[in-house]
């Protein structure tokens, strides 16, 4: 028998939207009207004044109204050969996102997943996972500044850093971390993947609880090891998790701006997107350009979000 | 196909002892059942059995093979899961393969056993099928099915009909004894139904508080149950039980429950001559409770009277509530018997099955004096 359908449902079309209307006027004023207005200032200079074509000199490249756009994909790149082009692009803020994305997202979710297997076959499980949970509490900025003593550099003296310190205690010369071209970029990852880890971690161990212990026995006599219990069994049936999770940390790894911006400022070829955007907006003060920056980032981010939503409506169906 | 064997067997959980010395010699191809309440051990000792549990203390043996320290999968047994625990990523066929594909068979071998074991069981067209496309029923097979393909030493079923209805059941219960007339190797099946241990079992173990209770063919269980717990255990409605006194009286011996008196036969009075005076449990089975009027002849009958408390008809008979002083019992008599609520009846006890327990050892369970 059909539950009875709520006075509240049978009121028309009308009501539903005043019942939505305070939320759809915040939304409009903070959310739509600025999105809007980023995409107009995109194609505008850099005081949001004149057309963005304007700024165009004689005699140089120019995409027109897309001017913007075309310092946002290609200022970073040496266009003078294509063997420069290659090796400039690495060190830009697209190709430093490509690793971060490729060695980040990677690095979370096998983390994770490791720990949250492991975590629960040790007698401390809550402690454990506290601790490695622990890096998500500690503001992005906290962490930045604690990883640049980890890997800090002294041209002279005493290493205080705490990787360098091992290095010469060892025998061995230290390294400029943070300076050097192309290790900087990984050692940022790894800050990355340590305070991110956690997350993953927390969402695929409440996954894998979900997974009955008797189909994990049931394979065990069935004759599976342990690994072909995890591989074959436990990740299968948490796939759709393990999805949400690397389209999550995509969109998250994508909008990195904290840990760049803090340890290297996007220096020594490490830069990302969102620092870009910081910077042309905040200390260049080239709206056109910034705002151009950003919406190439919404492109970017918009096929994982609609991939989330997707699985989101998907698992919502099935229950 | 092997023999199983329990040899003082203990499983702890901290202070919990789930299993108390358990010994058991199953025999080559014999579908042994361990029945019991919940929480009586019969869980535990089947998967200490299938590698699931360690056990604390103890051997246990498939075959001549101490599997202690034998992980499960090299046990060389399959186990059907209370819930079926299918693969829910996996087809019906994948299911059914997959402890075969792990083992590394040609995979015509696995497509000819999957394929037999699917037309046994009837499942062929769900082969496609995932497991949450599957009813109940087609569910409960497809893991008889993932056990049958496997072709182990031993099956292990954990309680596999207690998420069916009734009605299937009792139909899955026949098609389980079938199978184990065709594939001729050890069934162990836990069950806390004594239903489906009458019927299925070769052999029935009662457990209870983990610890054996009585290891015997159901007509002995039913017949010469060991103790008071086997005896209310096993039967149903449950035998009735009533505190009592030996008393011999001219040569004859009686049990005496102060409301009534009743003659043992004096071929079974030997027995109960040396407990004379003393203070006993005395049962007997619903079943044997007769209507006067449709009793059978050639019994040993004792009269004895009761108040009808209730009467429940079933069809094909009629279960009679008693009271009689401050004892409350149950008999199960003719369909054709006429008996008013409050009404004073006279009844007969079949004196030929009646059972005597001895409360001096063990007053929580006390043992029968044979």
């Amino acid at each position: 028998m059909a539950a009875p359908v709520p006075q509240i449902m049978k009121q028309g079309r009308v009501i539903p939207w005043f019942y939505l209307a305070p939320a759809l006027i915040v939304m409009s004023f903070f959310i739509v009207y600025p999105f809007f207005n980023t995409i107009y200032l995109s194609f505008m200079d850099r005081n949001g004044q004149l057309p963005a074509s304007t700024t165009c000199r004689a005699n140089q490249p120019c995409w027109g109204m897309f001017e913007n756009y075309r310092h946002a994909l290609l200022d970073e790149i040496n266009l003078t050969s294509p063997g420069a082009a290659w090796r400039t692009f690495w060190t830009s803020s697209f190709g430093n996102m490509i690793k971060w994305i490729a060695l980040m997202v990677s690095g979370t979710v096998i983390m994770g997943l490791t720990f949250a297997v492991l975590a629960e076959r040790v007698r401390y499980e809550a402690l454990a996972k506290a601790i490695i949970f622990l890096p998500m509490a500690i503001s992005f900025v906290g962490a930045g500044v604690i990883w640049r003593f980890v890997y800090n550099y002294n041209t002279g003296g005493a290493q205080i850093g705490l990787l360098n310190a091992i290095r010469t205690a060892l025998g061995m010369q230290p390294i400029a971390w943070l300076q050097t071209i192309p290790i900087n970029t990984v050692m940022l990852i790894i800050v990355g993947i340590w305070m991110w880890s956690g997350f993953c971690m927390t969402i695929l161990a409440a996954a894998l609880r979900n997974v009955p212990e008797e189909i994990i026995e049931a394979a065990r006599v069935d004759g599976a090891n342990e690994f072909q219990v995890f591989f074959q069994i436990m990740v299968p049936i948490i796939l759709p998790t393990i999805t949400v999770v690397i389209t999550t940390m995509v969109i998250n790894t994508l909008k990195l701006f904290d840990i760049v911006y803090v340890m290297t400022g996007g220096n020594f070829g490490t830069d990302v997107i969102a620092v870009r955007m910081y910077r042309e907006m905040y200390i260049n003060y080239n709206t056109g350009v910034g705002t151009a920056v950003s919406v190439v980032l919404i492109l970017l981010i918009t096929p994982f979000i609609f991939l989330n939503i997707r699985r989101f409506l998907a698992q919502e169906a099935t229950r | 196909m092997a023999s199983v064997t329990y040899e003082h067997v203990w499983k702890k959980f901290g202070d919990f002892v789930a299993l108390h010395d358990l010994n058991i010699e199953i025999a080559d191809k014999e579908f042994l059942v361990l029945v019991g309440p919940s929480g009586c051990g019969k869980t535990t000792a089947l998967r200490c059995l299938a590698g699931l549990e360690e056990v604390t203390d103890g051997k246990v043996y498939i075959g001549d093979r101490v599997v202690n320290d034998i992980p499960p999968k090299d046990r060389d047994i399959a186990m059907v899961f209370q819930s079926y625990a299918l693969y829910p990523h996996m087809t019906v066929y994948d299911n059914m393969a997959f402890g075969l594909k792990l083992r590394k068979l040609p995979k015509q071998e696995i497509q000819r056993r999957v394929e037999t074991a699917a037309e046994i069981l009837g499942i062929e067209q769900l082969l496609k099928r995932r497991p949450r496309e599957l009813s109940g029923g087609q569910r409960q097979r497809v893991a008889v099915g993932r056990a049958i393909v496997r072709e182990p030493q031993v099956f292990l079923f954990d309680e596999p009909l207690s998420n069916l209805d009734a009605k299937l059941r009792v139909q899955t219960r026949s098609q389980i004894s079938k199978l184990h007339q065709n594939l001729a190797t050890t069934f162990i099946y836990v069950t806390h139904d004594q239903t489906e241990a009458m019927t299925m079992a070769t052999r029935i173990a009662v457990m209870n508080k983990g610890k054996l209770q009585q290891l015997d063919t159901p007509q002995e269980l039913y017949d010469r149950p060991a103790n008071m717990f086997v005896a209310g255990f096993i039967g149903s409605p449950a035998m009735n039980f009533f505190p009592a006194r030996i008393r011999r009286d001219d040569g004859a011996v009686y049990v005496d429950a102060d409301e009534f008196a009743v003659r043992i036969p004096d071929h079974k009075a030997g027995v109960y001559m040396p407990y004379d005076g003393k203070e006993v449990i005395f049962g007997i089975r619903p079943e044997d409770i007769h209507n006067p009027d449709f009793a059978p002849a050639n019994i040993n009958s004792a009269p004895v009277e009761a108040k009808v408390d209730v009467t429940e008809l079933m069809g094909n008979e009629i279960f009679l509530y008693l009271v009689s002083g401050k004892n409350n019992y149950v008999a199960r008599v003719d369909p054709r018997s006429r008996y008013n609520i409050g009404e004073q009846v006279r009844l007969l006890f079949n004196m030929d099955n009646f059972h005597i327990f001895d409360p001096s050892l063990d007053a929580e369970n006390p043992v029968a004096i044979r």
